[in-house]
């Protein structure tokens, strides 16, 4: 006889709150599209999130097309690339990533996943959305407005930004991109107050902080970031629009604009450096973080194994969190500082990477003889962890200023970042929709468009983004529309680039399969039942699937133990979900 | 035979003494801040928010200050009123600073008679808020109407460094845009307390949660806040 005790307690818990009254929909419209249910605002937000990624992704290729083959595509010139260039920047890392982690799978995995009903507010939850979309709209109105989007760069750095020379700078680009920053701060806090304060104040009977999954950690976390980061942006976005509309001249230094003196002077554009990044780099951990946390869960669950350092994992991630408050000067290294600065920017960049490496040990000591099944969900971790280590290493180059001044504005810089914070949450990103498909819709994602989207996408996006360190190394600047005839550049560059060009159009069309799997599969995939992945944590032992309003039915559930319980020697079953008590014997059918 | 195997990391549901207390509560079930309600939280966690927003305004400005090329003007001229013959600087300001905590005193019983379930001293008393708080509103109004009067502008100012107006029209107008809120706030939340939601846990119209007196708590939270931060806009614009 074996007896086990798992989990730290038998007793259940009383519970200090009453539970909530649901607000009930009453029509089609209160249902479906003014919904204040967390699960339909995390589609809406997933959806809207998509779309414009897909934007973003054809602006992609677009530049590729331009960069692989110059010449050829006399529409995109020099404005309409740093056009491109600028809203791709963007929306990949805030109207995609940002809204995607955090509205999409934060509303819809934190409730379910900590036990909760609902949000705490249902209804700012809602607005959260509105203002979402309407900062998108406002965002891609810039497309159709005279003088087109801002071609200012994603970071806006003034005065260029606001000046004539500048796509959108005098017209209506750079007004519509800021204001729909400020939109989309405004309805993200409605949002991340929401999150903050259900995974704060609303989990179940006996769901302790550390019996809380790592997807909730880096969710919760990296909202926590978000808000006290996005104020930066926000400062610096209402300050650049006085400069731009009323003539003050907080970033505006005396400047001389196509011949004639500017009446504005004496701001400082390092200030708008220091917001900007101040935001932005926290911005890079916004993402990274939910990634973090989804990928342990991922491979903890698909390796049978539990998560090996689980306290580590939540500390880390609440350290890189803290730390990445104070590295942001990183990122102007170029723009001219105190050497005493610098130093101290590049030592608080290198200790992040104590934790982060942490986190990438314990995920291989995860994986380290356990039972890994190759699911999709866990090839897409597992890319994770290849490109995030890749795009690590190339981090801690560029966060030495020695190294970092020579390779500044190359395209190395844009194969580190793209393999850091772009390809590498993305595969969380998409690991994570094979991994809770089944739960939204009740139905598996094909395998077979699942295999091809894979591996399409992984080793495109390797070949696409790690030739370019060595174009970096060459001395092939960034944001270069076309580089003409150069001594330094080498005849194999342009074919190198070339071949860049082609993957991203072969990668881009691997995206199309994947949306058309998600529609595709709504209807004819497997059905999957309610846990196919026998997976521990609280959403998939919901009474429904997929879980209906209210998530829980009658009876909310208790945890009884923390979210990795797999593979326990002497359980019946080599998981026993968190809400099981006792011996890890089941007690009950598992709801399908 | 028997064999025991930890599978788990957790605490213990008991709850220790002293700090390790404090730990445990913090990281228990259901709640990390026993005795707090969701509304409270919330707008605690918008405040810091809120502090960081209001910290890069004040950074920002302290930063254009210092590096503007030329001299920024003196405050206790240009804040100066004449009455009855005599320049005497920053009394205006002072008022306003003394309407506005004179607020924040008023807010406090309304809170502690929120409480007591004496529905009218406490609409009372938050009118009495909210009429302080619109008084500050206008006279910082008076206050930007006799600046631009003189030729201040966003843009430029009779007397040194451009940055002055933009700063402070930017960062008393972010803060005066606050108080009004709050003012709104007030008035919304006494009318509730005076139609008596609160006793019969009338359901609020944007969260359709059961309304309480903790409602007027929050309210004062905020404004408390808001208060706070015009100490600090205070002392960066006027005392320096
Ligand atoms: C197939 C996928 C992608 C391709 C082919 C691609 C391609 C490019 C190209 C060609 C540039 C301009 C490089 C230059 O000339 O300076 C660029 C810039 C950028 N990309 Fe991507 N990208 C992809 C995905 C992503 C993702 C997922 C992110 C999310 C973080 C992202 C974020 C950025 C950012 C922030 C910039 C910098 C924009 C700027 O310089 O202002 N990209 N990308
Ligand atoms: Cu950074």
């Amino acid at each position: 006889m074996v007896d086990i005790r798992s989990g730290a307690s038998e007793a259940i818990p009383l519970a200090e709150v009453e539970d909530v009254e649901l607000y009930h929909p009453k029509s089609w419209w209160t249902h479906y599209v003014f919904s204040q249910d967390a699960k339909i605002i995390a589609i809406q937000y997933s959806m809207t999130a998509i779309a414009i990624g897909m934007v973003a992704l054809v602006l992609s290729w677009l530049m590729r097309l331009q960069l692989g083959f110059p010449g050829y595509f006399d529409f995109i010139d020099a404005d309409h690339y740093y056009q491109f260039i600028t809203m791709h920047g963007m929306i990949m890392v805030i109207y995609l990533l940002t809204a995607l982690f955090l509205g999409g799978f934060g509303n819809y995995l934190i409730p379910l996943m900590i036990g909760a009903r609902d949000m705490v507010f249902p209804y700012a939850n809602m607005l959260s959305y509105w203002l979402y979309l309407l900062a998108v709209l406002v965002l891609v109105s810039g497309f159709f407005l005279p003088g087109g989007p801002t071609g200012a760069g994603w970071t806006l750095y003034p005065p260029q930004a606001i000046l004539s020379g500048t796509p959108g700078g005098q017209d209506w680009g750079i007004l519509v991109m800021l204001f729909s920053l400020i939109l989309f701060i405004i309805g993200f806090t409605m949002g991340g107050l929401n999150y903050v304060v259900t995974v704060l104040q609303a989990r179940a009977r006996g769901m302790t902080l550390m019996r809380m999954p790592l997807t909730i950690w880096g969710i919760f976390t990296a909202t926590v970031m978000a808000l006290l980061a996005f104020p930066a942006l926000f400062v610096a976005c209402v300050m650049m629009l006085f400069d731009r509309l009323l003539g003050t001249s907080f970033f505006m230094p005396a400047i001389v604009e196509m011949g004639q003196q500017l009446q504005q002077s004496g701001g400082s554009p390092i200030l708008f450096q220091h917001l900007f990044w101040f935001f932005g780099h926290p911005e890079v951990y916004i993402v990274a973080l939910p990634a973090f946390g989804i990928v342990s869960d991922l491979i903890s669950t698909h390796a049978r194994k539990n998560i090996f350092g689980y306290r580590m994992m939540v500390w880390a991630i609440v350290i890189i969190g803290a730390l990445s408050f104070v590295v942001w000067a990183h990122h102007m290294y170029v723009s001219g500082m105190n050497p005493k600065f610098g130093f101290f920017f590049a030592t608080t960049t290198l200790i992040i990477a104590v934790p982060t490496a942490i986190k990438v040990y314990n995920w291989v000591l995860t994986l380290w003889r356990g039972d890994i099944h190759l699911t999709l969900p866990m090839l897409f971790a597992l890319a994770f962890i290849v490109t995030f280590v890749n795009g690590g290493l190339t981090g801690l180059f560029l966060g030495n200023v020695v190294v970092d001044v020579p390779l500044s504005d190359t395209m190395f810089v844009v194969a580190h970042f793209h393999m850091v914070m772009g390809v590498a949450p993305i595969m969380v990103v998409f690991g994570a929709i094979y991994h809770w498909y089944p739960k939204i819709t009740g139905r598996m994602l094909n395998e077979a468009m699942g295999q091809i989207h894979f591996w399409v996408t992984f080793l495109g996006a390797y070949l696409i983004f790690f030739p370019m360190h060595y174009l970096g190394l060459l001395g092939i600047p960034r944001r270069y529309h076309e580089l003409g005839e150069t001594a330094f550049i080498p005849e194999s560059a342009h074919t190198l680039n070339m071949f860049i060009s082609v993957m991203a159009l072969i990668v881009g069309a691997a995206q199309i399969l994947f949306l058309f799997n998600l529609a595709w599969s709504l209807k004819r995939g497997k059905p999957s039942g309610g846990n196919p992945w026998r997976a521990t944590t609280l959403e998939w032992q919901t009474p429904q699937t997929p879980p209906a309003h209210g998530n829980w039915g009658n009876e909310l559930p208790v945890v009884y133990r923390w979210a990795y319980d797999y593979s326990v020697p002497g359980a019946a079953e080599d998981f026993i979900p968190q809400n099981q008590p006792g011996l890890g014997m089941p007690t009950r059918e598992h709801a399908s | 035979m028997a064999q025991t195997i930890e599978t788990h990391t957790g605490e213990t549901l008991q709850r220790p003494l002293g700090l390790r207390g404090v730990a445990a509560d913090l990281s228990s079930d259901q709640r990390a801040f026993k005795n707090i309600s969701w509304g409270k939280a919330m707008m605690w966690i918008f405040l810091l928010s809120d502090t960081f927003i209001f910290g890069c305004f004040l950074v920002a400005y302290m930063t254009a200050r210092m590096s503007t090329t030329i001299a920024w003007p003196n405050p206790s001229e240009v804040f100066a009123l004449t009455i009855g013959g005599h320049e005497i600087p920053l009394i205006l300001i002072a008022i306003m600073t003394f309407v506005l905590i004179s607020s924040s005193g008023t807010m406090a019983m309304a809170v502690n008679f929120g409480y007591r379930r004496d529905r009218r001293t406490t609409a009372i008393m938050m009118l009495l808020t909210a009429v302080l708080g619109a008084t500050f509103v206008g006279m910082q109004a008076f206050e930007w109407s006799k600046l631009i009067s003189e030729g201040v502008r966003p843009w430029e100012n009779p007397w040194g460094a451009a940055q002055f107006g933009s700063t402070f029209f930017m960062i008393t107008g972010f803060h005066g845009t606050h108080v009004t809120i709050g003012v709104i706030f007030l008035l919304i939340v006494a009318r509730k307390v005076w139609r008596g939601d609160f006793d019969t846990e009338r359901r609020g119209f944007f969260t359709s949660r059961k309304g309480n007196y903790e409602v007027v708590e929050i309210t004062g939270l905020y404004w408390h806040f808001v208060d706070l931060v015009w100490v600090f806009i205070f002392a960066f614009f006027y005392l320096w």
